[in-house]
């Protein structure tokens, strides 16, 4: 990624816990691995649990950190198995798994035909419809919802994306698919509305 | 959206098109079909934008300074809260 090939490290001296290249290994991922958490679980105080646990479970792992995948690759793979027992917890009827079967039987989404793009920014970008886009992307399955945070908010490649989460490449696609399709269908309802009241 | 086989092979390549990998050969077959099918250049367009809206507005969110103090505490590194760790 090249956020981090700017921002090298020494595997050697994180590996001997030395804690000014752990304070700096800290500090070059917080703000992406809170982030990431803030979109899953929508609740700050959850959000810094994750964080929180992130690192502790990382700097405990680090000794035996192998280096197969970039440290940027692996410390997201800690956190979202953290958001996700988080979300197990909340939600125990609810079977949560980012492996697991992939088909899916409904057809993708699309009955929107609105060309909203011509919406001027601060009407696509206004507190309203940052609301509006907060709730669309909860009202994701989770497992469609993790994978669009990491490559289209947090821009991690497909392979990237797949190495974070255990998928393969394909899994990764076709989630990515019909999470896009679902938040454009949402989006579009709203926007579309704003478009006719323009009109008007 | 026009009911054409096309429309549906369009949606199922929608993805690698918006994020440029597709072949070429693809690229031109969906760059003609949007030319002449207007729904599906519609929903191309508001893809790439509700893309670019989640990255622009989520983008913005940096860790609080609050919680960056916590998380530095919890992890026994207090001493570096203050200091300045990347260039």
């Amino acid at each position: 990624m090249s956020e981090e090939s700017l921002q090298e490290f020494s595997l050697q001296l994180l590996r001997s816990g030395n804690r000014a290249e752990i304070a700096r290994l800290v500090d070059a991922h917080s703000t992406k691995i809170y982030r990431l958490a803030l979109k899953m679980l929508a609740n700050p105080q959850d959000a810094e649990d994750v964080l929180q646990n992130t690192f502790l479970k990382a700097m405990q792992a680090l000794p035996s950190f192998e280096g197969r995948s970039s440290l940027s690759t692996w410390l997201y793979r800690i956190a979202a198995n953290e958001a996700l027992m988080t979300i197990r917890r909340q939600k125990p009827e609810v079977e949560i798994t980012l492996q697991g079967n992939d088909e899916y039987d409904e057809e993708l989404p699309l009955t929107q035909f609105a060309d909203w793009c011509c919406l001027p920014e601060a009407e696509l970008m206004s507190s309203e419809a940052k609301r509006h886009l907060d709730k669309a992307i909860h009202q994701l399955p989770e497992k469609l919802r993790m994978v669009f945070i990491l490559r289209d908010i947090e821009g991690l490649s497909i392979y990237e994306t797949s190495e974070a989460l255990d998928l393969t490449e394909t899994a990764v696609k076709t989630r990515l698919l019909r999470a896009r399709l679902k938040l454009r269908e949402s989006l579009s309802v709203y926007y579309g509305e704003r478009l006719d009241t323009e009109k008007i | 959206m026009k009911e054409d086989i096309n429309c549906g092979a369009f949606l199922e390549s929608i993805s690698d098109y918006v994020d440029g990998i597709s072949g070429d050969a693809l690229c031109k077959e969906i760059e003609r079909h949007m030319a002449d099918c207007e729904d599906c250049r519609v929903v191309v367009d508001t893809l790439k934008k509700t893309i670019y809206l989640y990255h622009e507005t989520s983008v913005k969110t940096t860790i609080p300074i609050d919680v960056r103090e916590r998380l530095f505490h919890r992890l026994d590194l207090d001493d570096f809260i203050k200091k300045e760790t990347l260039p």
